[in-house]
């Protein structure tokens, strides 16, 4: 016997999302969602925004890490509010672990929470964790295939940092391409060329994002 | 190994589904994966094997169809269908396009006993 379903797989994460929304928004919190390969620089550009964005919002971080704690002491070492999130061997954040890692940040102080997702261009793109903003993080260095070769990472993004601008010199990094395919896929988000290390680029992201954080408040 | 997680929720929603409709066993499932995601059908039946264990659902195979990535071309404004490979305008050539589909991810149907 044949039954009909057609019941969406992914719910049981999509409401959590939900949740997890709703309480940020009684916080007024903007929650940003940084996703990335490893090494793209994740934790760098979040110690940079954190600099530009510290004068005028309060900032806390949630580290995600399959192990250990190495990001989450780096930037705790800043005096920002840290919790770290360790899956233990799995490759994504879910809904779920946010909503229950969240009380443990000081939610009436906060304006914005930086998740640092695990770095993987594939797994984290399928689940949404309540985020109001997600970043994707490209680096020069990865290569310019990565739209289509992970095309859910970047249709389902709210930006795109190409991180490690200086690089550019060093590699063969089809910039056009990345831009086409970024344009197709994902033709209403904005682009930005940043150098966590040089300070290139900083700026402009810091008020997209500054932007996104008054927008909460609303 | 994303699919762990997913392949836990898929089968809770499948043996509910099935129990609804009074079956004692199931056979296939039929799940719908748009091209833009990235879950492996291979995968999940190996976390199904070992999930199932025990349960009505032990045993079941999975079957998936990949309904294709529809397009609006922003130039020339025709559909079509293209491959997460290939970004282009099946018509013109043109880069500009409007995703219309190719997310899904849903459970279509089960054959059970």
């Amino acid at each position: 016997m044949e039954i009909k379903v057609l019941h969406q797989i992914m719910d049981w994460n999509e409401d959590v999302s939900g949740e997890v929304k709703e309480t940020l928004s009684a916080h007024q919190i903007c929650m940003i969602n940084v996703m990335g390969s490893p090494g793209a620089g994740k934790t760098s550009l979040i110690t940079s925004l954190i600099a530009r964005l510290r004068d005028d919002f309060r900032v806390g971080v949630i580290e995600g890490d399959i192990a250990g704690q190495v990001d989450a002491e780096r930037i705790a070492g800043l005096g920002i509010p840290t919790v770290q999130l360790n899956t233990d061997g799995a490759c994504h954040i879910e809904a779920m672990s946010i909503q229950n890692i969240l009380p443990e940040l000081p939610l009436d102080d906060l304006d914005v929470i930086f998740v640092e997702n695990i770095g993987n261009l594939v797994c984290p793109a399928e689940f949404r964790i309540g985020e109001s903003l997600r970043i994707t993080i490209l680096s020069i260095p990865e290569g310019d295939d990565k739209i289509e070769k992970y095309p859910l990472m970047f249709t389902d993004t709210d930006c795109l940092v190409l991180n490690k601008y200086d690089m550019m010199p060093y590699f063969d990094f089809d910039e056009p391409r990345v831009c086409a395919n970024y344009d197709t896929v994902n033709p209403e988000a904005p682009l930005f060329r940043v150098s966590s290390r040089t300070g290139d680029g900083l700026s402009e992201l810091a008020d997209f994002i500054a932007e996104n954080i008054r927008k909460a408040k609303l | 190994m994303h699919e762990l997680s997913i392949t836990e929720h898929l089968l809770e929603d499948c043996i509910r589904n099935a129990e609804e409709n009074h079956a004692s066993r199931i056979r296939v499932i039929h799940l719908c994966i748009g091209q833009l995601r990235g879950i492996v059908p291979d995968c999940i039946q190996i976390y199904l094997d070992m999930l199932s264990e025990g349960t009505i659902a032990e045993g079941a195979q999975i079957k998936a169809e990949f309904p294709p990535v529809r397009v609006l071309c922003r130039d020339c404004g025709k559909e079509g269908e293209i491959t997460p490979h290939h970004l282009q305008c099946p018509h013109c050539g043109s880069l500009r396009l409007k995703l219309l589909s190719g997310k899904e991810f849903y459970i279509k149907s089960m054959e059970v006993d």
